[in-house]
């Protein structure tokens, strides 16, 4: 328990970048950026997420075994959508759309 | 007063934990568990979005544009707020500043009600316009597009839903972690409490983070 408290001033901060990356991502929208929109979209909440997690739920200054079991969970999830996705882009060619 | 006494008295170690810090690393290590199955609970509806959104894409896009971006946007800075107080209170829990626990705690609660009121004000307005899946969806934009516009909805609600289920736990769990530490003279027992029910609290933002461009946002350029 000996981890330091992160003072207020770190909080503020995240919370500014958070705020500053809700609008990049408004902003981002509207711009028309084809296929890349979804992918801009995507990266700005992973980075949202990765903030979030380290200095909100305390990831930086914790255990490594936190570490461990919250990348588990990311790592069940890309297996979950990314084994199901390439299913659907791989065998099922006769699909509408792209 | 005595019996608030008594229980201060009360050892904040559980006789099967070695010490203080085992004791935190437990509660935190179960915590991410319990939170790793539930980012699979939700795993399996981003999926299906995933799937669904690649099969059948312009319905997607036509279906997206009617929802309501501006309210989407204030909702997730409400959200990133509540998310800073909540940070605030482990903070205060922390340092054993007992008052601005309870207060933090206290914007907290505001905030995710806030969050709440503006979802049933997005819903209602839903429901006025046929998004509603069922015998009520009429989609009178774009009728052509309506069979797989309803999926959209159908997602759309169950995201959000199972979202806004989760913040009502959040909002019941802050509120009686609050009540009792306003209960006891010290923080010293709460401080596991506060800090998990921290935990919780975050990730239910950070599913929002993801909900918000997933739904609100596929298309608004056009």
């Amino acid at each position: 328990m000996s981890h330091t408290i992160p003072s207020i001033r770190t909080y503020g901060f995240v919370y500014l970048a958070l705020m500053l990356l809700l609008a990049l991502t408004v902003g981002a929208a509207y711009l028309n950026l084809g296929s890349a929109n979804i992918l801009v979209a995507l990266a700005i909440a992973v980075v949202k997420v990765v903030l979030i997690a380290l200095y909100f739920m305390h990831l930086k200054g914790s255990n490594r075994l936190a570490w461990v079991f919250s990348a588990m969970g990311v790592a069940w999830l890309a297996l979950l959508i990314g084994l199901t996705t390439l299913d659907f882009v791989s065998r099922w060619p006769a699909l509408p759309g792209k | 007063m005595s019996t608030t006494h008594e229980l201060l008295q009360e050892p904040p170690l559980a006789e099967h934990f070695d010490d203080l810090e085992q004791q935190h690393l437990s509660a935190q290590l179960g915590m991410w568990i319990f939170l790793a199955t539930e980012a699979l609970f939700f795993g399996g509806l981003f999926c299906a979005y995933t799937v669904y959104r690649r099969m059948h894409w312009i319905e997607f896009v036509v279906a997206s544009r009617e929802l309501n971006v501006a309210a989407g946007a204030i909702n997730t800075a409400v959200l990133l707020t509540s998310s800073l107080t909540m940070a605030l209170a482990v903070r205060a829990a922390k340092l054993r500043e007992r008052r601005w626990l309870l207060i933090y705690l206290a914007i907290t609660i505001v905030f995710g009600a806030v969050f709440l009121g503006i979802k049933a004000f997005e819903w209602s307005e839903d429901y006025e316009r046929g998004l509603v899946p069922g015998s009520l969806f009429t989609f009178p934009f774009r009728p052509e597009f309506a069979g797989f516009a309803e999926i959209f909805f159908l997602l759309y609600f169950l995201m959000t839903g199972l979202h806004a289920i989760h913040l009502i736990i959040g909002i019941a769990l802050v509120a009686t972690v609050a009540g009792f530490c306003a209960r006891h003279q010290y923080v010293a027992q709460g401080e596991n409490l506060v800090e998990m029910t921290g935990l919780y609290w975050h990730f239910i933002d950070v599913i929002w983070v993801f909900l918000y461009p997933l739904l609100y946002l596929i298309d608004v350029h056009r």
